[in-house]
């Protein structure tokens, strides 16, 4: 992610707030759908909005497409707003959900129905066509009507014909989303490869995290319209700034407890779930005693068949469940208050010892540096 | 043993639903049409019924006899439309002009039902769900009342002191009455207003299933209302104004009551002409010979239909 700051870093200023949402606000009767939204993404970036059916995401994709209108707020693209615009004069095309294709049109028709709107010179629309087709490797199927392709030879189509009039803004609305599991792997690096070489700014909708983070730099997690965190997809997985998206994304446990101690360096927190405290490497800010969340991700759950010798952090418990994923295992552990705690164990981990197995007695450890305190 | 039996002897579900069209197609369209088509062959002949007999059986000889004078009548009548002076043709031609006024007129009621028809089904099918079906009840709700009523309806409207002629005086448009009735404009009129909902059903039924995402993504890509209609909208209700243009062209051709009633017997049809030839001229080989030139001349939009639905069927699959 280090990159994509460096990249960012050089971009002229104007660049950097290449597309800026103002306070979209999107009102269906006393529903808000979109809730008083604010994102600025700078020019060539790939932005994922992420979240689960409902939230607001595809509404504010439409919103940016022109197919549904904002009830308060402004969207500045390169400088120009495009709220009042109608869709088909806006600098942003969007690659529908299911692709939308037009299914009586070739895939080269389909491809160059966006430059015939644009009264493109007829040579430079086969030109164009055929670069684009070259782009997603479907040149040779370039005859083809729609329903004579495959589910990925489809997608491909949908992109370039979303590409083809070059807009300022590409939107995709769930790109991988009919895609089976296994294509939809392949096809994730495929389609950044191509939208990086074209070099377009680009925010995706989609429920699926993994999607999301594999490609996008920058993600944001979106709940009852209202953008719940922005971030990499690492501070994100790792630094969730409330309990919604720390759930959301990825597994964790997590604990509610209170603040016990708060120095500096450090703070303790109680939770009845849990027998012993937990120890915090840093300290947070809140009077003591008020009710915090504390999130650790199972990979920074251990196991082992030693007690340790410090007061907190730990805990005895019983092994309930174990899912074997090859190069790791899920457990399930019962702790003495009845809360299952999920850690994901490492293969190697076991190193020599016997692997614990259903119904063993066992000691679980919470990482002392990685677990994540939430005041909301 | 007895389930296998069974199962061998009876026929199974699948094929008694499916026989029930196949059976009463056989008795109500192939028997006919087989009667029919004897008829065109046999000779005339005042008795009951009004035809000689296919086969004879005379002094132990069984004789077939099939006469043809009824076809070369209208194949005579067709060579001498090409032969002869257009005035004295269209006078000796009777039949000629007769399929061709029909075939006009078909031509007409689809292509208004058509133009009239689509704007109402495309309206319908984009209204929202819950008042689509209202919309196509008041499409279907005046035809709750006889044919016979309606058409009489058109003639109270239509005839000189009728309640249109009546308005137009009153508000000063016209200050004599124009004749509407009995003239080729009341025909059509007439017709397109009863074939309608023929057109418009099948039309509706081909819209509704358009994705709207697909008027969504030409907009995207920057057509404008009217091109996202010629280029998307209309090239994809192709099937359904092929299929609405069958089911108001093939019965349109041999309407008989419409033309009878609201044309005043000014222009003949073939359908009048069908009639006169059952009815007054008790001429029944004639009058089938011209039904079976007439099927014949509708198999053709019938079998190209076919093809192209099986077609439009491969497509989407």
């Amino acid at each position: 992610m280090v990159t994509v700051e460096a990249k960012q870093g050089n971009l002229a200023l104007k660049d950097q707030n290449y597309l800026e949402i103002k306070g979209i606000t999107k009102k269906f009767g006393d529903f808000y759908a979109v809730d008083d939204v604010d994102l600025v993404i700078p020019k060539n970036e790939i932005f994922a909005l992420l979240g689960s059916s409902g939230s607001g995401k595809s509404t504010l994709l439409r919103i940016l497409a022109g197919m549904e209108t904002a009830t308060e707020g402004s969207i500045l693209l390169d400088g120009e707003n495009i709220l009042d615009l109608p869709p088909y004069r806006r600098p942003t095309n969007m690659m529908f959900q299911s692709y939308a294709l037009f299914p009586h049109m070739t895939v080269e028709d389909n491809v160059a129905f966006g430059l015939k709107q644009d009264k493109v010179p007829k040579g430079e629309i086969a030109e164009r066509v055929g670069k684009l087709l070259d782009l997603v490797q479907m040149r040779k199927l370039a005859r083809r009507k729609p329903h004579q392709l495959s589910g990925g030879q489809q997608q491909r189509v949908a992109l370039a014909r979303s590409l083809a009039k070059r807009p300022k803004l590409l939107l995709l609305d769930e790109p991988l989303g009919a895609l089976d599991k296994k294509l939809r792997m392949e096809t994730q690096l495929e389609l950044v490869n191509v939208i990086e070489t074209v070099g377009v700014t680009c925010i995706m909708v989609t429920h699926d995290q993994e999607e999301a983070m594999t490609m996008a730099s920058r993600i944001a997690i979106m709940s009852e319209g209202k953008l719940k965190q922005v971030g990499t997809p690492r501070e994100i997985y790792e630094f969730p700034n409330c309990r919604f998206t720390a759930e959301f994304i990825g597994t964790t446990n997590t604990f509610e407890g209170k603040m016990v101690v708060d120095e500096v360096d450090h703070c303790v927190i109680e939770s009845a779930e849990l027998p012993r405290g937990i120890y915090v490497g840093h300290g947070i800010t809140g009077p003591r005693g008020m009710t915090v969340w504390y999130t650790i991700r199972p990979e920074d759950v251990t196991l082992s068949y030693t007690r340790p010798t410090g007061e907190h952090n730990w805990s005895e418990g019983r092994v309930q469940e174990i899912a074997y994923l090859g190069s790791h295992s899920v457990y399930h552990v019962k702790l003495p208050s009845g809360r299952l705690i999920i850690a994901s164990v490492p293969s190697s981990h076991w190193a020599g010892q016997k692997p614990a197995t259903w119904g063993d007695d066992i000691i679980v450890q919470l990482s002392n540096t990685e677990g994540v305190v939430l005041t909301s | 043993m007895m389930a296998k039996l069974r199962a061998r002897f009876l026929p199974k579900g699948r094929t008694m639903v499916i026989g029930i069209p196949y059976l009463w197609l056989l008795f109500f369209f192939m028997l006919p049409f087989f009667f029919v088509l004897k008829i065109s062959f046999a000779q005339p002949d005042i008795a009951q019924p009004p035809y000689q007999p296919l086969v004879k059986h005379e002094d132990n000889k069984l004789t077939v006899q099939l006469d043809t004078t009824k076809y070369k009548t209208l194949s005579d009548e067709i060579d001498g439309f090409i032969e002869k002076p257009w005035a004295q043709a269209k006078e000796e031609s009777q039949y000629v002009v007769a399929y061709w006024n029909a075939l006009k007129l078909a031509f007409f009621t689809t292509l208004f039902t058509l133009l009239i028809g689509y704007p109402i089904a495309y309206n319908i099918a984009r209204a929202d769900e819950a008042s689509r079906n209202t919309l196509l009840m008041l499409v279907m709700i005046p035809f709750w009342t006889s044919f016979l009523l309606r058409v009489y309806a058109w003639i109270g409207i239509l005839k000189d002191n009728g309640v249109l002629n009546n308005i137009l005086m009153a508000m000063g448009v016209i200050h004599e009455p124009v004749q509407m009735l009995y003239t080729p404009f009341s025909v059509l009129l007439g017709m397109v207003y009863n074939y309608l909902p023929f057109m418009i059903l099948p039309l509706y039924a081909h819209l509704v299933k358009l994705d709207g995402r697909l008027f969504e993504a030409a907009a995207d890509l920057g057509a404008k209302p009217w091109t996202i209609f010629f280029s998307i909208t209309l090239p994809l209700s192709k099937a359904g104004m092929i299929a609405g243009s069958m089911m108001v062209f093939i019965p349109a051709v041999g309407e008989y009551v419409i033309p009878a009633l609201l044309g005043g017997g000014e222009v003949v049809f073939i359908g009048n002409k069908l009639m006169d030839d059952f009815g007054a001229n008790l001429d029944w080989p004639q009058a089938s010979a011209v039904a079976v030139i007439m099927l014949l001349l509708l198999l053709a939009p019938i079998v190209w239909f076919h093809r192209f639905e099986m077609k439009q069927r491969e497509a989407e699959q």
